[in-house]
């Protein structure tokens, strides 16, 4: 039997096996941002202790900086606080830090494979749930507390406990108008915001080997939604064509090439779960509720309270009423508020591209505020060598810097109380986008395009074809 | 091994926390984030959901407790351990759930905070106990794995690993990973990308 590349990865970063039963794993990249890292500093000195490989530690900021003005000091002090503090912190501890007036500056899950420090067979840490985004390029990442922030930069290493493989092959091919958002909203429908729980996915199949390596990122980034701790895609030329040339690329490239072909999973590696989905049952998907997995396709009927396991209704009848949804209604037509493109999830080149193609000639809708925020500096600078920012204003979108804003209203972009807002990020908990009582409908950027420019949910099938 | 105790079995009063999917953005909204310190974070523990009414960390019953009991998928979502860092902060001390996230429960261990899995039926006898009588004292009792109430007891699980660890107080992470010494180096040196490739893996 053969081995995974979750196995292959694991037993290559094993330091040793713990007296709990769990793994100390070398960690081979450790991304740090503003917000889950200053106690984490502040334990280390209080402990006296130094990070372990300033090297392999990069640090950026992204959760709490603004998206419109920029200036320092921030308007708001606890803003500019925290960033008072990654700023004395990295110095101190020596560690290189992409400020917002650097140019590398963005989302830490945009920037790591941009710098090309993402590599494949690679283990990564971030105290972030979506790191395992990276895991796009067949790297095994890891989000982490703060606790393990700290370990991490003292030592190198987690304490690990081992995970199950599940392999989720899409098979066929995506029709026009279906984008990688809709593949991953309906793995997370299909196998619940639990069903991870234990287990890595690895994603396979025609429509996985056919995407893009960003379109991997907005599927494997979801992995967490799904309660797997990490989600990966076997590295293939699409993931090397991508490294190659970027500022942290290896140097003798073919060597690293051969070693990444190497901790691809094997042809008869063996699975503890394997999960077959149709690329042709796959549908424009739109939720509809307070988890990510409370998804429909936009031409289907919201579930009836029946369809579901006498446990589950609570929460779903909690749904309805947070949401002020009806059991059978469709959500096309439905009036939206807000339209948000932007994020780890959607918030790459890519993204604004498919985003663009709608807003083109198009204008947003009266009494629908629409913002995009590209994920990184870089992506921005792309975006405007094309014009995508003419586009977007043209059709009456906000051009914003990079960041994470409204995917967790942690700076001021926010939603105000009942509105609604149709967004390209991955969390549609109760107040996540910053009003206690806001609502979140998650969707593709192309479908956040289209309901800003209709006003309403609407089906982007209509609009590129 | 500093930081760490022995955490053999938690008694105290228990707070009744109904509901599928409660993710760490309602147990401590984002805007809470903007702190360089865990310190005030008790405070907004819940906030948002507080603010609708009717919240048990509002009730007078409920004042005091010191173990949570949860229904399924307790602390999903983000990492933030801003979240443990609130409740603990409130006064929580275990979590006793049908199902916990993992990050959330990777969290806990790392804090000292024992979460332990009963039964989804056994969950709905120990709400009821609780709700109909709030004062009385609950163990969780990790070397046993059961959770006693005033009418008896129920099986609950933790993983052998975490359990011995609370048990003997060497749930300390730090200090297991820092006691590998050299050994992490080596590790480091084995593995091609940390040479720049320079020769074959
Ligand atoms: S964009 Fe959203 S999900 Fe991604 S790192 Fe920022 S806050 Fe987290």
């Amino acid at each position: 039997m053969g081995k995974t590349l979750l196995h292959k990865a694991w037993d290559q970063h094993t330091v040793r096996q713990l007296p709990s039963g769990q793994t100390q794993l070398f960690i081979g990249l450790h991304l740090v941002h503003e917000v889950t890292s200053p106690q984490a500093f502040q334990m280390l000195r209080e402990r006296g202790l130094k990070v372990r490989m300033p090297e392999r530690t990069f640090a950026t900021v992204d959760h709490i900086v603004p998206t419109d003005l920029t200036e320092r000091p921030f308007i708001d002090d606890l803003a500019e606080q925290m960033m008072v503090a990654i700023e004395q912190n990295t110095s101190e501890f020596e560690i290189p830090l992409y400020n917002i007036d650097d140019k590398r500056q963005g989302v830490v899950h945009v920037i790591g494979p941009e710098l090309g420090l993402t590599q494949p067979g690679m283990t990564i840490a971030c105290g972030d749930s979506h790191t395992s985004t990276h895991g796009a390029f067949g790297a095994v990442a890891f989000g982490i507390g703060t606790s393990q922030v700290r370990d991490v930069l003292a030592t190198q290493c987690l304490a690990m406990d081992q995970l199950k493989v599940r392999r989720i092959v899409v098979n066929g091919s995506l029709s026009e108008g279906i984008y990688a958002k809709d593949v991953i909203l309906h793995i997370i429908g299909q196998l619940g915001v639990n069903g991870g729980v234990g287990y890595g996915y690895e994603y396979a199949g025609s429509v996985i080997e056919a995407m893009s390596i960003e379109e991997r990122m907005t599927v494997c980034n979801m992995s967490i939604e799904g309660g797997a701790r990490v989600g990966y895609v076997n590295p293939d030329q699409t993931t090397y064509d991508y490294i190659k040339g970027r500022p942290h690329a290896p140097k003798d490239f073919d060597r690293a090439v051969e070693w990444w072909n190497s901790m691809a999973s094997d042809a008869d590696a063996d699975y503890d779960d394997v999960v077959e989905i149709n690329g042709a049952d796959i549908g424009p998907t739109v939720t509809w509720g307070i988890t990510p997995a409370q998804s429909v396709g936009i031409d289907q009927a919201l579930p009836e309270l029946g369809d579901y396991a006498d446990a589950e209704r609570v929460v779903v009848q909690e749904a309805f009423d947070y949401m002020d949804f009806k059991p059978g209604q469709k959500l096309a037509g439905t009036k939206v508020d807000v339209a948000f493109i932007g994020s780890c999830t959607n918030g790459r080149l890519s993204d604004l591209r498919e985003a663009a193609k709608v807003a083109r000639g198009r204008k947003v809708a009266a009494g629908v505020r629409a913002l995009v925020v590209p994920g990184s500096q870089e992506v921005k600078a792309a975006a405007e060598a094309e014009g995508l920012h003419e586009i977007f204003e043209e059709a009456g979108f906000e051009w914003r810097g990079a960041g994470c804003s409204m995917c967790l209203a942690m700076n001021s972009d926010k939603l105000q109380g009942r509105e609604l807002c149709a967004s390209s990020s991955n969390r549609n908990f109760k107040g996540r986008q910053g009003s206690p009582t806001g609502r979140t409908l998650l969707m593709s950027p192309a479908m956040v395009a289209a309901a800003a420019v209709s006003g309403e949910v609407a089906d982007v099938r209509g609009l590129v074809n | 091994m500093e930081n760490s105790s022995v955490i053999a079995n938690v008694t105290g009063s228990a707070v009744v926390v109904r509901g599928g999917d409660i993710d760490t953005d309602r147990i401590i909204p984002a805007r809470y984030l903007r702190t360089v310190t865990f310190e005030n974070l008790g405070e907004h523990v819940f906030e948002d959901d507080r603010a609708q009414g009717d919240h048990p960390f509002d009730e007078e019953r409920y004042q005091g407790a010191s173990i949570l009991l949860a229904n399924a998928n307790f602390g999903c979502g983000s990492s933030r351990e801003h979240a443990p860092q609130a409740l603990t902060r409130w006064g929580i001390n275990a979590f006793v759930g049908e199902s916990f996230a993992e990050i959330f429960y990777g969290n806990c261990i790392a804090m000292g905070l024992p979460c332990l899995r009963v039964s989804a039926e056994d969950m709905q006898t120990l709400m009821a106990a609780v709700e109909s009588d709030p004062a009385q004292e609950l163990v969780v009792d990790l070397e046993a794995r059961k959770v006693r109430y005033a009418g008896g007891a129920v099986a609950a699980d933790i993983a052998d690993g975490p359990r011995e660890q609370f048990i003997k107080g060497n749930w300390d992470s730090l200090g297991q990973l820092l006691d590998a010494g050299d050994q992490i180096g080596e590790t480091a040196a084995g593995l091609p990308y940390t040479n720049g490739f320079a020769v074959a893996g």
